[in-house]
């Protein structure tokens, strides 16, 4: 009865105080007098970002049990409708092209999800990378759409309707924060809703599910525009703070290394994806001052993690410090 | 008589040359208790998967209150008030009994979940769905149990547990597949008294093995062997049925 192996979806106080600590760093950082923290704050910024873009991925890999290699699609995709929208000249509006962005990320999702949500295990897995390939290669191989150059996005969208200036690394810094919060709490919410409990009975049982009388379809293609959508929430920061799109934002190594995220860190709860993005990209960063062939080391990395702590990093904190209540 | 809750005519399901159920028709009334028996391999799983959508018909027609529900999908067939356990432990192992239970009673909630106004409100405060859930537990006779984890409760204990599942949904229809498999004396006894509770509300199908269970609990008798049915009638009828006792009870003695 291994199937019975408990994901962490409630999180203990113990590991609620971990991520607490964590954002109040990521809160303060700032505020400390680095050397060279401009460039952090981007490194930083750049993170969270993928955090995001985990924690959509977490949605249908951790909760309902769609491991997608294709998610990276939907956060390229949003990337590309901001670089469009975004005038030569002036820059574009982002109380109305956020919400575009996603929406377009979300409606690619909706249009793909009704013919992979279909499918199952190795042949969802296979599907939805052959779906991203053909989007990767529609821009990859189309010079209207930035061919395999991509596009600039000439100017950072305009937040004054907020009473921000997105321009300033500092203030960017703190929006995308703000974002990351406030979807992380939106799904934890959403994970315990009527909804999300659908989605984890799917994760279990789907069989069972459709013989109560669920029609799991739906609520599957839901769950996978809904993730798609918040890709697209991440591929528009991604666009926004980089000033350029490429067809990579939308390629294979973007989605897997999206999926090492959410298993690095632990799946199912969304934290794990948060933790896994930040510990995946300094990782990666540690490892490419090292050598050029930091993939090997990254590799082997994944490897031992995955054995020493198969419920991720999250998993090992609540093991050690339930240990230490024991004691 | 009253007209049948669920009607299956002229049921056949054949997989390549295998015809793993033969022409088979079944009525289930209200009240009653209608048991399949057969030896193994006999189509009793498959007759039960057919009428519950699992597995489509080759032909035949499946009538559910008077609705043609034949090919329709199981969840489909299930919102109509068709309630079935499995053979094979089916229940969700990592979840605690009440949350197993819960899901299944909010399977008839549908906008609960579907209206994003919903999405940011707890499942667990679903008033209608958490008092669903505790008939069929205490029904079942479950209600200690709900705070284990259902892989940790005992063999007869999951038993009981795909039973108060299928109770959470309402139906009116019930088809049981071998509830009483691998369970103990006790478990068996109290597992018999329930569906001899349930019995009043509801259409039951019963599969199994356990012919004192049988032979205490049904009011029609329907034996199968390789796929066909060889004899129906009440129970009187099927102990002094030469055929019965010399293709089913002969075999198995």
């Amino acid at each position: 009865m291994s199937t019975a192996k408990a994901q962490l979806e409630k999180l203990p106080r113990s590991i609620q105080f971990v991520l607490a600590l964590g954002a109040i760093a990521l809160a303060a950082f700032p505020l400390l007098p680095v050397e060279g923290g401009d460039f952090y704050l981007g490194m930083l910024s750049q993170m969270m970002i993928l955090a995001i873009f985990a924690m959509s991925l977490d949605l249908l890999q951790g909760v309902t049990g769609l491991v997608s290699l294709g998610h990276a699609a939907f956060f390229g995709l949003a990337g590309y409708a901001l670089a469009f929208v975004t005038p030569q000249d002036a820059p574009i509006a982002l109380w109305w092209s956020l919400p575009l962005a996603a929406a377009a990320a979300g409606l690619a999702a909706l249009v793909i999800g009704f013919f992979v949500v279909r499918t199952h295990g190795i042949y969802f897995i296979m599907v939805t990378m052959a779906f991203a390939q053909m989007v990767y290669f529609l821009f990859f191989d189309n010079k209207a759409l930035g061919g395999s150059d991509g596009i600039y996005v000439t100017f950072r969208p305009d937040a004054t309707a907020l009473g921000i200036d997105l321009d300033n690394k500092l203030v960017f810094y703190y929006f995308t924060l703000v974002v990351l919060l406030a979807l992380y709490f939106a799904l934890r919410r959403l994970l315990f809703s009527p909804f999300g409990r659908v989605l984890a009975g799917i994760r279990v049982n789907e069989h069972r599910m459709r013989a109560v009388g669920y029609g799991t379809f739906g609520y599957k293609l839901t769950a996978f525009t809904l993730a798609g959508a918040l890709a697209g929430v991440a591929g528009y920061l991604w666009a926004a703070q980089t000033g350029f799109v490429n067809p990579e934002l939308m390629g294979f190594h973007m989605s897997a290394h999206a999926i090492m995220m959410v298993i690095l860190g632990g799946m199912g709860n969304f934290a794990g994806a948060i933790v896994g993005a930040f510990a995946f990209e300094y990782v990666m960063h540690v490892f490419k001052d090292l050598t050029k062939h930091w993939q090997l080391l990254m590799g082997g990395f994944i490897v031992l993690v995955v054995i020493v702590a198969p419920r991720g990093l999250l998993g090992l904190v609540e093991r050690f410090t339930k240990r230490g209540e024991k004691a | 008589m009253s007209d049948p809750l669920l009607s299956a005519k002229n049921l056949t399901k054949r997989f390549g040359g295998l015809a793993a159920v033969n022409d088979v028709s079944v009525d289930l009334h209200r009240g009653r208790i209608h048991a399949v028996i057969g030896p193994n391999g006999a189509g009793k799983s498959t007759l039960t998967n057919l009428l519950s959508g699992d597995l489509p018909p080759t032909s035949g027609q499946i009538r559910l209150n008077g609705e043609n529900i034949t090919g329709r999908s199981p969840e489909r067939i299930a919102r109509q008030g068709l309630g079935r356990s499995y053979q094979k432990t089916n229940i969700f192992l990592p979840f605690t009994v009440w949350d197993n239970v819960r899901l299944a009673a909010q399977s008839r909630e549908r906008h609960a979940a579907f209206n994003p106004l919903h999405w940011f409100s707890a499942a667990s405060r679903l008033t209608n769905v958490n008092q669903r859930c505790e008939r069929a537990l205490e029904l079942a006779g479950l209600t200690a149990r709900a705070s284990n984890v259902a892989a940790a409760i005992s063999h007869g204990e999951q038993r009981q547990l795909e039973i108060a599942m299928t109770l959470a949904t309402e139906p009116t229809v019930l088809l049981l597949d071998e509830p009483l498999a691998g369970m103990g004396a006790a478990e068996a006894e109290s597992m018999v008294a329930l569906l001899q509770r349930l019995k009043g509300e509801h259409a039951i199908m019963l599969v199994e093995h356990d012919m004192d269970a049988v032979f205490a609990l049904a009011e029609v008798l329907t034996v199968m062997v390789n796929g066909q049915v060889i004899a129906s009638g009440t129970p009187e009828q099927i102990r002094n049925d030469a055929g019965v006792q010399a293709a089913y009870l002969g075999e198995e003695h």
